[in-house]
């Protein structure tokens, strides 16, 4: 049945961790300004609140599925702060590339560490196809070469997960990807990159030079070429049809912030946002504060439709890009506009407008910026190849 | 728990609603618009689908399915993905009978659902909006003054869709002066004294739906007449059922450009390649297929608010005010993306542009 109502056990969950993300929010502006420093692993404050996980194992077939519940689990942590957590949550973006095309020997080798995935080189960013690194089968080793840059998390993590081509002339065809682990002789952390916002972030830039890894650490262990489709490219690629949905979330709780401020700002003026009455009985700053609550609702609801569509088994691909595209750009539209309603104390450091203004900027740029995210809408409602919509 | 699985009943409604708005919709959508006219025909065989009668309690001649705004906004979606004024004039009777289904009395409801149960269309209307560019659903002018047990309704209201035909008016009006004072709903028959029903109005779109206005020249009414009895009703559930409809209508409205758009910019050529393989036109077609599933989610959001019988008045307001503006851009990037070809009456996409302007500032015309 077509519903949108929390159970009781989502809303209880949901609850505990917006109850945490607020003790995050008050470290939230010491590690944007001490970039160089990581948060903790655990808050002082751990100990007192025992967060979610007693609520969640008290979920049921009546409570709401999985993935959509996580969708909602990600915004209200990231309504307290993008980065700051009571306790740090382990596995990155490779956790997932591990899940979804490892082998059962490499998800248990590797699936208790923390692993960032490195795609992004200098020369090659929503085009992965043109990756440069290369790995060059050598006895039984692969040896990789290559720099990658804007890795996630690259600094903090056990591991990485690095896309590779084995053979350039095959194209996309040829790319595939490595498990490197840290300290391995050839594998640098080169440098931590210096951002707009998300500072508390670690983002990393890695160089490989003469980088050997055991030939099982190729994930999948499909060592073949296909001559036509790239199934094992495209099998990395299923990767983002949770993760681009999950970014999606990230982006709203931040604008959910941005939203519960000015409201609040607005109250404390005197002027309450009110449904119902007219376009001519509302303050101008009322209607632009109504637009932009339609488009963090409109946002939302295109995430927990490609989540849904996830937990019934379904594709989802059209779907996870279009939530991406129109979150990445509601939620620039939002803090954008929450400011313009603030004035003054929107762009004022001693609130943290300013920040989630920032922060939320990377949404419409990492795990695919809107304009991929519409070239693949459009390939896909018009049965185009790559090569028909370029 | 929140789910997007419209039921298995619903599905059957949808694909039977999306066949019709297919073969006896769309065929006749253009000559309707031309001519401004309304066939009987039309309205019968469309009454035929069960539109209003289906939802009407069994005990006074109908179906007795319960009332369902999520089935509904399923419905006009896909009769408005047909044409949206036929869509309308299909729907007009529900204005008036939803409403006594929902918040009618008891007396209400024996004196009026069985005029809805009849072989051949029967119509009621619902007036809410008033000539005023200032014009507010929730602070009508038209005032029901009390007098005795009664009331006494003056005021005029406009776009009253059918009017030309209705039998019975539901008047949204505020009793009293009082600037705190929301409206109430009255029950105005056609013949009562002091109402007198305009020329049919000359509208940009929408063509096909006869619309008047509808004067009240203190029209005298008895205590029966105000909806819910002395208890009288709320209002806030009629104007956010109108809205939530209104918006689901937009919805089939731009998934019906978008399907005329699709197929045209592959079959045009230019500079060698279908404009399709253009990313300047492969982008709009594909912010339309994202605005149209986020009107559709925010309207079936409103909608499972009404179905629960909660308040939806932000839901309702944001599915409206989103689904205005999205539609319109829709329509208008409808009307880019085949050129001059958009501008001719030979193709669909001008009438739409000029009906999702429309839709997009009325009110009442629709219910779920």
């Amino acid at each position: 049945m077509i519903d949108f109502e929390l159970t009781p056990n989502d809303q209880k969950i949901l609850d505990a961790v917006r109850e945490e993300a607020l003790v995050c929010r008050k470290y939230a502006r010491h590690y944007d300004e001490h970039e160089e420093e990581f948060p903790p692993e655990r808050l002082p404050e751990a100990d007192s609140y025992p967060g979610a996980a007693k609520a969640w194992a008290g979920r049921g077939d009546d409570d709401t599925s999985f993935p959509i519940l996580s969708m909602l689990y990600t915004a209200a942590q990231t309504w307290g702060d993008y980065s700051v957590r009571m306790r740090r949550d382990t596995g990155g973006l490779g956790n997932a590339a591990l899940r979804a095309a490892g082998t059962p020997e490499q998800q248990e080798k590797w699936g208790n560490r923390t692993l960032a995935m490195a795609i992004t080189e200098p020369g090659c960013g929503s085009d992965p196809s043109r990756v440069a690194m290369t790995a060059v089968l050598d006895g039984d080793e692969w040896v990789l070469n290559g720099e990658k840059i804007f890795v996630t998390t690259g600094c903090r993590a056990d591991g990485v997960v690095v896309w590779a081509t084995i053979d350039k002339s095959a194209g996309r065809a040829g790319i595939k990807s490595f498990l490197v682990e840290k300290g391995t002789p050839g594998f640098t952390v080169s440098h931590k990159e210096k951002k707009l916002g998300i500072r508390a972030d670690d983002t990393a830039a890695y160089v490989f030079k003469d980088c050997r890894i055991p030939r099982g650490n190729l994930l999948g262990m499909d060592e073949t070429i296909p001559k036509q489709s790239s199934g094992g490219f495209r099998k990395v690629m299923k990767t983002f049809n949770m993760t681009r949905p999950g970014v999606a979330a990230i982006g709203l709780g931040i604008a959910q912030a941005a939203l519960d401020f000015t409201r609040d700002k607005l109250r404390d003026a005197g002027i309450e946002v009110e449904y119902g009455p007219g376009l001519h009985r509302q303050p101008a700053a009322v209607q632009t504060f109504q637009e932009l609550e339609a488009l963090y609702e409109a946002s939302l609801l295109t995430v927990l439709r490609a989540a849904w569509l996830s937990g019934e088994g379904q594709p989802n691909n059209l779907e996870a890009s279009i939530c991406k595209a129109k979150a990445g750009e509601a939620v620039r539209l939002i803090t954008q506009g929450c400011i313009e309603i603030c004035g003054p104390l929107g762009v004022s450091r001693d609130e943290l407008l300013e920040k989630w203004f920032r922060d939320v900027r990377i949404t419409d740029i990492y795990e695919g910026t809107g304009q991929i995210q519409r070239l693949i809408i459009a390939r896909t409602i018009l049965d185009y190849t790559r090569e028909q919509l370029r | 728990m929140i789910s997007f699985a419209p039921s298995e009943e619903q599905e059957i409604v949808r694909s039977a609603m999306r066949e019709f708005a297919e073969s006896a919709i769309r065929s006749v959508a253009r000559e309707c618009d031309e001519a401004s006219s309304l066939p009987d025909d039309f309205l019968n065989t469309a009454w035929e689908l069960g539109l209003t009668t289906t939802q009407i309690p069994s005990e006074y001649g109908g179906e007795g399915e319960a009332r369902s705004p999520i089935t509904n906004v399923l419905i006009l979606e896909e009769l408005a993905f047909g044409d949206a004024a036929l869509a309308a004039a299909a729907v007009c009777p529900s204005l008036f009978a939803n409403a006594i289904v929902d918040q009618g009395s008891e007396e209400q409801k024996r004196a009026y659902l069985p005029l809805f149960t009849t072989p051949t269309y029967h119509v009621g209307s619902l007036a809410i909006v008033e000539p005023d560019p200032a014009f507010d659903a929730f602070f009508p002018r038209c005032t029901a003054e009390p007098k005795g047990e009664g009331f006494v309704v003056s005021g005029r209201k406009s776009f009253v869709p059918l009017a030309d035909r209705a039998s019975h008016f539901l008047v949204l009006a505020r009793v009293g002066n009082g600037a705190g004072n929301g409206p109430d709903a009255f029950i105005v028959p056609r013949d009562a004294k002091g109402l007198q029903i305009g020329e049919t109005e000359k509208n940009l779109g929408l063509r096909a739906l006869p619309t008047a206005t509808v004067d009240f020249e203190r029209v005298e009414l008895g205590p029966e007449a105000r909806l819910g009895g002395e208890a009288g009703c709320d209002v806030r559930r009629i104007i956010n059922g109108s809205r939530t409809a209104l918006a689901a209508a937009m919805v089939g409205l731009s998934r019906a450009v978008m399907e005329y758009a699709i197929p045209y910019a592959q079959d045009r050529v230019a500079f060698g390649e279908a404009i399709a393989q253009k990313q300047a036109i492969a982008f709009m077609l594909a912010d339309m297929r994202i605005e149209t599933d986020c009107m559709r989610w925010l309207v079936w959001r409103a909608a499972s608010q009404l179905e629960r019988g909660a308040d939806a008045t932000a839901a309702a307001h944001q599915a409206r005010a989103y689904a205005a503006r999205r539609a319109m851009k829709i329509a208008d990037d409808g009307v880019q993306v085949l050129g001059g070809h958009g501008y001719i009456r030979e193709h669909p996409v001008e009438l739409w542009y000029r009906n999702a302007r429309m839709l997009g500032v009325l009110e009442g015309m629709f219910t779920c």
